[in-house]
């Protein structure tokens, strides 16, 4: 299965398993979605379990909590991750908050997907990655896969997940492991182990990193699209790194990270979003506080430029597996 | 060079100011019976002259007149009213205790007392309300525990929440009362979702939800509106115009133009307004919103027209925006008083009832007052430590583990 295959066979297990489970969002209903993610599903369930719902990021948030105070497990689409922060008041000051601040009384079992990142001439619109602004909130968990196998798995479990979940998609990697190189044919995930998704029921835990490849000269910190950058620039640099891929935001695998770089003395952090006060912020932090006197070189971060997202300069913004190489021979240089 | 005027910018502002007399000449109060009633389940397009009617069944002898007379028995108009005058007792008394220290905000809802016990009767305990934070009345009328109330303003020991929130932002699952927040309005699509969740559910149970008329400007009330008439939603959709948003007269949310029921029609719902200090117009004009909920009908939007007698909150003094003996002039008068009259005219009520009435509801607040001091008030009293860092997430992170040790508790 491709990604948007394992995302939607997630979503028919759970339509499936649990009536309390259902769907909204723009286009997500008939039509199958812009991504084809919920395609079939409707027809499959029912109208009522997966539907169309207005041009209203707040209100399709805003009702999602109120179905989830009321006990049901909604599963709502914002189309682009760029298009969420209508609906950021609903997330950060509602969703995120419900639990402490009723005393435990009402809380939201709310999951909400939606397609992120750049790499696709997305323009400033069809591009962001926010998951740092998500990361910043207390109460809310951010969960980023990087294959069909864990998308499946994580989408599982976020839906099972009592709390509210941000399910950031990268929709680059959609149909295809996009290891950033343009100038190259684009594979499909036929050819990736990853690929193998089983039909039914199973999950991939919120909170649990994997190791995308082992390694002892260096630590990279990656999630998403961004995990077959770092690959493809250990096999092109042919530098001995160990490539950790996050899928979890929050909950963070913190054990993981620490144990990896105590190991390689040596981190560099790869994210798509901009640089400054990205999630990369918060890794380099915890890593400095916690293996300082494991360290051999600077944290190394490689980021998205800090201006918004270009349409021309795509390939000049969008980072590719050169910027993680350079900063890997950096950091081995130290 | 252009033909046209230069364009003017216009400003709404109130008719009068501090140290004018009160004008309320611009509102049109029609004859208590004169706005008819029609059947619940009447078709949205037959329904469009309501938002400008005003439901009205008490008139100015205190008599019960017209189709919208919800015929309740005396013993529900005296829970209503004893809802009422506990409420306003219970104002009195925490505006007094944040005055002398013992918690750090308070909000009264003087004037207001009929919206939220009018519609606490007619909803169930299974029903949710999503309230604004000047409703104690709803959880009054349904004998919500006052110490509970008054534990939460001192956010002391036995603070149902914990000490996480302001005073008066309650919680109240059992009572059917949704978590309050500061944030205002966002909790309008809230309850839409919920009742879409109760008719995907096939179950019986709605919702109803309040906002103020200045929060009517946030994009919530659109949007719940909107995904209310989409999915006729079993939700009743509540504007309480107190004339006033802290300092703003309701005419710069949009009230100058036309009613706030009237937004209803936009969207193909039907709009009722009704006089907020009427207590059987309230429980009436609920009752048919209920209904028709309860039938499939969709949602109605109702419009409570009332003012805010008292300053927005402990923190606002209103006089240094209106004039300070306004609320005195409103010309639907006393919601308490009303109802006074009314029960007195029927003859299942006095004056001395009346007084011994409120001499009891006094008493009980002062009982449960004296109870929570007892408990501890702000900073003398507050729950344990550790609560802090409970119910982020239903089981803490590292990260919230970690941080709860460093705190050492």
């Amino acid at each position: 299965m491709n990604m948007v295959r394992a995302i939607n066979s997630a979503l028919d297990v759970m339509l499936g398993r649990d009536p309390d489970v259902l769907i909204f969002g723009e286009d997500v209903g008939y039509f199958g979605g812009v991504f084809r993610v919920t395609d079939g599903l409707a027809e499959r369930h029912g109208v009522a379990r997966c539907f169309d719902a207005p041009i209203s990021e707040g209100g399709i948030v805003a009702t999602a909590i109120g179905m989830g105070a009321y006990g049901l497990r909604p599963v709502v689409e914002i189309q682009f991750a760029d298009y969420i922060l209508p609906a950021y008041d609903q997330l950060v000051s509602e969703a995120a908050r419900l639990r402490y601040r009723s005393g435990g009384e009402f809380w939201a079992p709310i999951t909400v997907r939606s397609p992120y990142g750049g790499g696709i001439f997305g323009g400033q619109t069809h591009s962001s990655s926010p998951e740092a602004i998500f990361a910043h909130v207390s109460g809310l968990k951010t969960v980023i896969p990087s294959n069909p196998y864990d998308a499946k798995g994580l989408l599982i479990a976020a839906i099972e997940d009592d709390d509210p979940v941000i399910f950031l998609e990268p929709k680059r990697i959609y149909n295809g492991p996009f290891d950033g190189r343009f100038d190259r044919p684009v594979s499909n995930w036929a050819q990736h182990p990853a690929s193998e998704v089983p039909e039914g029921y199973y999950t991939v835990p919120l909170g649990k990193a994997a190791i995308a490849r082992h390694g002892a000269a260096v630590t990279v910190l990656a999630y998403g699209t961004m995990v077959h950058v770092a690959l493809s620039a250990v096999e092109e640099s042919g530098i001995d790194a160990e490539v950790i891929d996050l899928r979890s935001i929050v909950p963070l695998d913190l054990d993981s990270i620490l144990q990896s770089v105590r190991k390689t003395r040596r981190c560099v952090i790869v994210h798509e979003a901009s640089r400054f006060a990205g999630f990369g912020a918060e890794l380099s932090a915890l890593v400095q506080e916690r293996c300082f006197y494991h360290l051999e070189a600077p944290i190394e971060r490689v980021a998205g430029w800090d201006t918004p997202y270009p349409h021309a300069f795509e390939r000049d913004y969008f980072l590719g597996p050169d910027r993680v190489v350079v900063a890997m021979q950096r950091t081995l240089k130290g | 060079m252009s033909n046209w005027p230069p364009l003017r910018f216009h400003v709404p502002v109130p008719a009068v100011r501090p140290g004018d007399s009160p004008d309320f000449s611009h509102i049109v109060v029609p004859p208590a019976g004169s706005t008819r009633r029609p059947d619940v389940l009447a078709a949205e397009p037959d329904l469009r002259d309501m938002p400008y009617g005003l439901v009205r069944v008490l008139d100015d002898e205190g008599g019960a007149v017209g189709p919208w007379d919800p015929g309740l028995s005396p013993s529900e108009l005296l829970r209503g009213l004893r809802a009422m005058m506990l409420t306003r007792a219970f104002d009195s008394r925490m505006f007094q205790s944040h005055r002398q220290g013992k918690s750090s905000f308070y909000m009264t809802s003087t004037g207001e007392e009929a919206v939220g016990a009018a519609t606490s009767m007619v909803l169930g305990r299974d029903d949710m309300c999503f309230p604004t934070y000047r409703m104690v009345s709803y959880l009054m009328a349904r004998d919500y525990p006052l110490l509970d109330l008054i534990n939460q303003i001192f956010s002391n020991a036995d603070d149902p929440l914990k000490g996480r929130q302001l005073p008066i932002l309650y919680s109240a699952r059992k009572y059917g009362f949704y978590s309050l927040s500061g944030n205002v309005g966002s909790r309008f699509g809230h309850a839409v979702g919920w009742a879409m969740a109760s008719a995907y559910k096939g179950d019986h149970k709605i919702a109803i939800s309040f906002i103020g008329e200045g929060t009517t400007a946030e994009g919530d009330f659109h949007e719940a509106l909107t995904f209310a008439s989409v999915y006729r939603a079993p939700v009743i959709l509540c504007v309480t115009n107190n004339q006033w948003a802290i300092s703003s007269f309701q005419g710069i949310a949009g009230g100058n133009e036309t009613t706030f029921a009237a937004r209803a029609i936009g969207y193909g719902l039907p709009g009722l307004r009704v006089d907020g200090n009427d207590f059987l117009a309230v429980h009436a004009a609920t009752r048919w919103a209920a209904d028709r909920a309860r039938s499939n009908g969709g949602a109605t939007l109702i419009e409570f027209f009332t003012y805010r007698v008292a300053g927005h909150s402990t923190s606002d003094d209103p006089t240094r925006y209106r004039p300070a003996d306004e609320a005195a002039h409103w010309p639907l008068g006393d919601p308490v008083d009303r109802l006074k009259t009314h029960l007195i005219g029927l003859g299942d009520w006095s004056d001395a009832q009346h007084e011994e009435l409120e001499a009891a509801v006094r008493q009980a607040v002062r009982a449960a007052a004296k109870s929570g001091e007892a408990v501890g008030t702000l900073g003398q009293s507050k729950p344990d430590t550790s609560e802090i860092f409970e119910d982020v997430y239903k089981e803490a992170d590292w990260r919230i583990v970690e941080q709860r040790r460093e705190m050492g508790c």
